[in-house]
């Protein structure tokens, strides 16, 4: 009986096998492909063209439909219906990317990510080149942000901020350790701060990512990159070993730094630990603004704006990090009238107000930075104070750009995953180590 | 036959309709033909939704994929494959489907056997305990260990850790801690399912068995490897051959996680490495020739386990 239960099994494992294996990931897709949000502007518009964008950031999706009503107000005879789809981070990205590649599903407008933008610019590009828009009025767009969005000459990408790295200073804790923020101008200063704050707090003076935050900002600053203008990888040259060196050099020499809990700036046991004063400053880009006014409500009136300390031998003073380009997509049925709405909600000077007074990012145009709508009081200047683009417009000449190329988003899968982690979590690879051997990694598959 | 001659005599004026409909019935009725529709459905949506996409796989496995750009590269994907990084996601999706095969046959087991016993109250209520974290969403229970499992001192794991004297663990950030956070995800959600199988299996052992072995002054344990382990040999057979299958094929536990990019790649998988290289990274050539070599894997895996158990001997040999 034993043996005759064991042969009818013996076909079922077969064919079992056989069938799972072949469906790896099948059974239980852990993203559905239902959006998680949907706005709707302009449905009660006879005869409106229907535009759908989709983003993973909800306040982006609020923003656009807000920004459809005033368009339809504007142009009545020229009214769009547009639905703005939230989802999830990566399954938004995916769904993009497969959509290009069969050629159908994609919405008209859609958020790339920095970090996966140059995803979408590889093989026959499959976005509209917004150079007509953008050309005429060059002059009053930083162009350091453009050129992130941009291949071979064209612009694919409306910015949403400039993403100016700055630092935020703890004044409580730089107060009680009696160290006067604005004698801070070089790193050296601000490792000797730093040693003072933890001498008198027993406070971290920051703490680093352990994911491209940590290292990024700070390689632009001192005038390298990871790629140079030609595209060939610079990950492990000099300035970047010196930079990352002195990274490591600020938690495991100097010990004013730690790692920051959770590994990121954008976890919750970061917000916890920032909110509860538990680091005296951050460097960071300008759009996380909204992390503070919306995590951390405890630090409302102590926190002040700096520019980044300067390092000797480069006068960049402030770098554009991060950040999302709205692209139109060229399967769009109405690319035109797409492009003239994405010029309208985000590019046109009006656009880039509301970038500010709706969602407190630093506009990608400085000619609004003095803007009297600009200065009109908000939670922003409550929350920080008030010379918030005084400060932006005095460090306007000196903001390093950012090199973006097809290799960009391994070379920062190599960052999160290794250089960091190697480096200064487990100590066990020095920075030059660490930096060749992920630059070798990529090389391999630059060279195939 | 005898309805048809019914038909002719009573009302011959549907004669010809009735006909034909029953030949078509008689068609589909013949034994040569009725098996082949009642598995159609089965092989129509096997067809498109398996084995068109695995062999679209093998075909893409030698391309490079862009947007209005897709050329044939020969072996160039599978010559990239073998490096560290594989190695590495090769290692741990061993490893954890070693300890997931190790505890999700062994503990499900005795807890079947338990749930069977008279001794235990509540029958009900465990069963259905034990199966719920397998209907729970795998993107919810990530949320909630991440937070459970996460770094500060005052999460829940760690303040049970440092109940014992221990010092607080960076539960996320270490190798063995992350194996261990993946194994114990996996462990709980599929601890139910596993325990229904085994139940099922012990069903099947005739109570007789049990009375005769006791007669014959076999204690607990005699009887648990003499009547009741050969009785559940093929469930055991058939649950680590799930096991081992979904134990390569690992995502999920590592994904939620991590979101894909783990420190030092400590909870890269080869399902998480295809997904990173393939579908984030867009490379999806690439992405489907570290699918192939997967398939591979599993594939030889599974018949040499299969073949060690005896699965494939006749009943007779």
């Amino acid at each position: 009986m034993k043996k005759k239960t064991l042969s009818a099994l013996s076909p079922l494992s077969l064919s079992l096998v056989l069938v799972l294996a072949a469906c790896s990931g099948g059974e239980d897709a852990a993203e559905s492909s239902e959006a998680d949000e949907v706005e709707v502007a302009g449905s009660d518009i006879e005869d409106a063209t229907e535009l759908t964008f989709w983003t993973f950031a909800g306040t982006h999706a609020t923003f656009f439909a807000n920004a459809a009503d005033r368009w339809n107000e504007e142009n009545p005879d020229n009214p769009i219906q547009l639905t703005a789809e939230t989802y999830p981070f990566d399954q938004m990205h995916n769904n993009l990317l497969m959509a290009l590649q069969s050629g159908s599903g994609a919405p008209d407008l859609a958020d790339i990510e920095l970090a996966k933008f140059s995803n979408f610019l590889r093989g026959d590009v499959q976005l509209e080149p917004l150079n007509d828009l953008i050309e005429p009025e060059l002059d009053g767009f930083m162009e350091e942000r453009l050129n992130i969005y941009a291949k071979d000459g064209n612009y694919y990408g409306a910015p949403t901020h400039l993403g100016a790295s700055v630092v935020y200073y703890n004044t409580e804790i730089m107060d009680q350790a009696g160290v006067d923020i604005d004698s801070i101008e070089t790193w050296d200063d601000y490792v000797e701060a730093g040693q003072t704050v933890v001498e008198a707090t027993g406070k971290p003076m920051t703490t680093i990512a352990d994911n491209w935050y940590g290292i990024w900002p700070y390689v632009v600053q001192k005038g390298s990159d990871f790629f140079d203008e030609n595209g060939e990888l610079t990950l492990d040259n000099e300035e970047n070993i010196e930079t990352l060196q002195f990274i490591d050099d600020l938690v495991n020499e100097y010990e004013i730094a730690e790692l920051a809990p959770g590994g990121g700036y954008h976890s919750e046991e970061f917000y916890g630990f920032m909110n509860d004063g538990g680091q005296a400053s951050l460097v960071i880009p300008m759009f996380y603004m909204k992390d503070f006014t919306t995590y951390m409500p405890d630090l409302e009136g102590k926190i002040q704006i700096r520019p980044m300390p300067t390092w000797s031998d480069s006068d960049i003073q402030t770098v554009t990090m991060g950040g999302t380009g709205t692209s139109v997509i060229s399967q769009s049925e109405n690319t035109d009238l797409a492009k003239e709405f994405l010029y309208f909600a985000k590019m046109s000077k009006e656009g880039n107000i509301q970038l500010w007074k709706e969602l407190g990012f630093d506009p990608p145009r400085w000619d609004v930075w003095e803007d009297e709508e600009m200065r009109e009081d908000n939670v922003y200047y409550q929350y920080f104070h008030d010379d918030i683009f005084d400060i932006l417009l005095g460090i306007r000449d000196n903001v390093g750009g950012i090199q973006i190329n097809e290799y960009t988003p391994d070379v920062l899968t190599e960052i999160d995953t290794n250089i960091m982690h190697n480096v200064l979590r487990e100590q066990n690879q020095t920075p030059e180590e660490a930096l060749k051997q992920s630059a070798d990694t990529i090389r391999q598959k630059i060279g195939n | 036959m005898s309805g048809l001659d019914v038909n002719k005599s009573n009302n011959p004026s549907t004669l010809a309709p009735a006909k034909r409909e029953n030949k078509m019935l008689r068609f589909l009725n013949s034994k040569k033909v009725a098996p082949y529709i009642f598995v159609f459905p089965f092989i129509l949506s096997f067809s498109v939704l398996t084995l068109y996409p695995t062999i679209q796989a093998f075909i893409m496995s030698f391309q490079r994929i862009l947007p209005g750009q897709v050329e044939f590269i020969g072996l160039q994907n599978y010559q990239r494959i073998f490096n560290q990084t594989f190695y590495k996601a090769l290692a741990n999706s061993t490893i954890f489907m070693l300890l997931t095969v190790l505890i999700l046959v062994t503990v499900p087991i005795i807890l079947a056997i338990l749930l069977d016993s008279r001794l235990v109250k509540f029958k009900t209520f465990f069963r259905s305990a034990l199966f719920i974290p397998a209907l729970t969403s795998i993107v919810v229970a990530g949320v909630i260990f991440r937070l459970v499992f996460s770094e500060s001192d005052q999460a829940i794991a760690n303040q049970i850790v440092g109940f014992f004297g221990f010092d607080p663990i960076r539960w996320q950030f270490t190798a063995w801690s992350g194996m261990f956070l993946m194994v114990m995800m996996a462990s709980w959600r599929w601890m139910g399912v596993n325990v229904l199988y085994f139940l099922a299996g012990l069903q099947n052992i005739p109570k007789e068995l049990y009375e005769s072995a006791e007669i014959d002054g076999a204690n607990i344990y005699q009887r648990f490897t003499n009547v009741t382990l050969p009785f559940l040999k093929p469930i055991i057979i058939f649950v680590t051959t799930i096991s081992i299958i979904g134990g390569f094929r690992v995502f999920e536990e590592s994904y939620v996680i991590w979101q894909g990019t783990s420190p030092g790649n400590i909870g890269l998988t080869l399902v998480g490495m295809l997904y990173q290289q393939g579908i984030q990274q867009n490379d999806m050539g690439f992405g489907a020739a570290i699918g192939v070599i997967l398939l591979i894997l599993i594939f030889v895996v599974s018949i040499i386990y299969l073949l060690l158990t005896g699965a494939f001997k006749r009943g007779d040999e």
